[in-house]
């Protein structure tokens, strides 16, 4: 019996890609760096077109999309052999983009044109393109799949789309410089993170009212500082991780108060995150380290920084069966 | 002789819905021509629409914004030549829009502020940097947008200090606004600690494109010691044949080498990347300090009337000058206004033609209400009565 734990280990070994991966995307190193989640350690170097930002995978995993910004496209990679299937139809400089609950239609933000594109991975065509506010950054789906939201930056606004007309049908002032939205408490609250302004707006999806603002404070450094980027819920939506950029914090919200109960110190300008499966550990992008920490969800601790590429961006969980 | 040009909004293609119910801004861009200083080198030529392409990037982005919010605005350009009288059309002009970005040297800027039509108008200087706007000559109804000398000056000393370049020399130009530079140099100076401990004014009419490598390192010769050689020359006439031909090898900082500017090509994070490629489809040349101005002049006033659905002035003066306003600028930080006199606090970029050194306040130059106001005039050191 004894022997037992080396007989599982030596699979483990013999086939690495069983254990589950978090991929991120390095903005000024043209790669994706693919981290082991049970070793933490980078198994994957991949190269991919110019200026990757936002990734997400297809529902089933079986495909990665990757916003290559410079290279003014999508590009749809097989995550098992890291090649580049084929690209998508963009629009100019795609900076981030969400997948609607179909699995089919990715909506893409503009970063340099003011418009957010829909594009049907399948016929691989554009099917729509919106205009939106200056810079538009933060894209959103609600999960029955009605909505979509584009945040835009300098014109500081979410921009309500219906999927449906692909046409806007409301927009919202949010504090200066939103970067990113979510759809929580299935689908029945807005979340948008603005930046400059260093808040979230948590708006009632129904009426598009706003129900109230959350606001950071880290010990130590000046709320200019304290900027909001990326956020993603816990498991049952119960609290929320922010990052917080330059004040290279985590904040810990609780979605129910909307009371901020901890920050948790990280890498430099701290952007964006994802979690594991269970979504007991969280993986931070740290712009300006290069590095990505994983935070232990139940202590809310760093365990550990694992060097990526240089500027790592986005952020994507995959499962791979381990 | 003058130049009126209407870009409104339908003239960009950015049609509104509902007319009736569009809050209209107009504003108006008025440049009263300096006189350019005739300079050696020929590789920098001063664009003819300095300032003005600012302040069309910022009406094209305000429109943006307006179209989801049912407001129009549009963007009157009125050019004096150098030897006209400007009163006249601003006049004229104000009793069009009560909003004026100006480029204007200061004793217009003045002249216009002081104008009947003027009270009650909220005019934005977006091109003169002098101390005297922002103390014992500043109007109520005046705000700055373009950074003053202090607040440029205070950026470099920061910089001197932390590094600590404690002993200084400084060699000045001529005209009257190196003078004014030079005076913000060394009261900064000696507001972060250091010592300016020779000031050597140049003397040379020559032509250094030829000289430089003969005269400067005679001329710099009996320099006192320093640890970094700062020069006081806006126009740049002088100040880029100084570097590598002084006696003794040290940094130079000031009107070349490291400078402390409100805007450069090479700021580039803070999303700054953006603002740049939008500026450049639209005027095809790099964005200069005076378009940032001017562009943030016209933002700030979008950015109010968006927060405020109001046009009205006085609702704008008030936003503007309230903790609520802050503008998104691309320099990492909000930007808003000094209550006590109407300037623009924002942090100063240290740059040199090529790369973003360190950008202004420097970590460790605390303040009790922002760092931001570790630069430039702070409220008990201002002169200024008129915001009382």
């Amino acid at each position: 019996m004894t022997c037992k734990p080396i007989l599982l280990a030596i699979p483990l070994l013999a086939t690495p890609a069983l254990a589950d991966e978090m991929w991120i995307s390095n903005e000024k190193d043209d790669t994706l760096s693919v981290i082991d989640i049970e070793t933490l350690e980078v198994v994957r170097t991949i190269d991919v077109g110019e200026r990757p930002r936002g990734i997400t995978f297809s529902k089933d995993y079986s495909v990665l999309y990757v916003c290559a910004s410079d290279s003014d496209t999508v590009q749809v990679i097989d995550p098992d052999s890291g090649e580049v299937l084929h690209e998508l139809p963009s629009g100019e400089d795609p900076e981030q983009f969400v997948l609607h609950p179909d699995d089919r239609h990715l909506y893409i933000a503009n970063e340099d044109d003011a418009i957010t594109t829909v594009v049907d991975t399948e016929s691989r065509t554009v099917v729509a393109q919106i205009s939106v506010g200056i810079e538009p950054e933060g894209m959103a789906v609600s999960p029955d799949g009605k909505i979509a939201i584009t945040t835009s930056e300098t014109t500081n606004m979410a921009h309500w789309i219906d999927t449906e007309s692909q046409e806007i049908f409301a927009n919202t002032l949010v504090d200066s410089r939103p970067r990113h939205a979510e759809f929580i408490k299935e689908g029945t609250e807005l979340w948008v993170s603005a930046e400059i302004g260093g808040t979230i707006s948590v708006f009632d999806v129904a009426t598009q009212d706003e129900i109230t603002k959350i606001d950071f404070a880290v010990d130590g450094v000046h709320p200019d500082r304290v900027q909001p980027v990326g956020f993603e819920m816990t498991a049952g939506d119960t609290h929320a991780y922010v990052a917080l950029g330059p004040s290279n914090h985590i904040a810990v919200v609780n979605a129910e108060t909307y009371e901020v109960e901890d920050y948790i110190l990280v890498g430099r300008r701290v952007w964006h995150l994802d979690f594991n499966a269970d979504r007991s550990l969280a993986f931070t992008t740290n712009g300006v380290s290069g590095d990505v920490t994983v935070i232990d969800v139940a202590s809310r601790e760093a365990i550990k920084s694992i060097k990526v590429g240089r500027f790592p961006w986005g952020a994507a969980f995959r499962p791979t069966g381990g | 002789m003058l130049k009126h040009l209407l870009a409104s909004a339908i003239s960009l293609g950015l049609c509104t819905t509902a007319l009736a119910d569009t809050l209209q801004v107009p504003l108006i861009w008025l440049r009263h021509a300096e006189a350019e200083r005739p300079v050696l080198s020929n590789l920098d030529p001063i664009p003819e629409d300095r300032g003005q392409a600012g302040a069309e990037l910022g009406l094209s982005d305000n429109l943006t914004t307006g179209k989801f919010l049912g407001q129009d605005y549009s963007l009157e350009v009125i050019e004096i030549p150098p030897e006209a009288d400007p009163l006249p059309d601003a006049r004229a002009a104000l009793a069009r829009s009560p909003y004026m970005v100006l480029d204007a040297p200061a004793e217009t800027l003045l002249a216009i502020a002081d104008l009947p039509e003027a009270q009650g108008a909220m005019l934005f200087n977006a091109a003169a940097s002098d101390m005297a706007l922002r103390g014992e000559n500043c109007r109520a109804n005046l705000l700055h947008t373009k950074t003053s000398y202090a607040m440029q000056t205070d950026a470099l000393m920061q910089f001197a200090r932390a590094k600590r370049w404690e002993d200084l020399v400084l060699i000045t130009g001529n005209a009257p606004e190196d003078a004014a530079y030079a005076a913000a140099l060394t009261a900064s100076a000696a507001k972060f600690g250091l010592t300016i401990a020779e000031t050597k004014p140049w003397i040379f009419d020559a032509d250094m494109r030829r000289n430089a490598a003969q005269e400067v390192p005679l001329f710099t010769q009996d320099l006192a010691d320093h640890d970094l050689l700062l020069i006081a020359d806006v126009a740049n006439d002088f100040a880029r044949y100084i570097a590598y031909n002084t006696w003794t090898p040290r940094p130079i900082a000031g009107s070349e080498g490291l400078r402390p500017v409100s805007w450069a090509p090479v700021v580039e994070q803070w999303g700054a990347a953006q603002l740049h490629s939008r500026f450049q489809d639209l005027a095809g040349r790099d964005m200069t300090p005076r378009d940032y101005a001017a562009w943030a002049a016209v933002r700030a006033v979008g950015e109010a009337v968006t927060r405020t659905q109001s046009a009205d002035p006085t609702t704008i003066r008030d936003y503007l000058l309230s903790d609520n306003f802050e503008l998104a600028g691309f320099k990492g930080r909000p930007l808003s206004f000094r209550t006590w006199n109407g300037q623009m606090r924002q942090p100063i970029p240290l740059v040199t033609r090529a790369a973003l050194v360190a950008q202004a306040p420097l970590e460790g130059f605390l303040h009790q209400r922002t760092e931001l106001d570790t630069l430039g005039l702070d409220a008990p050191e201002s002169p200024c009565t008129a915001f009382q």
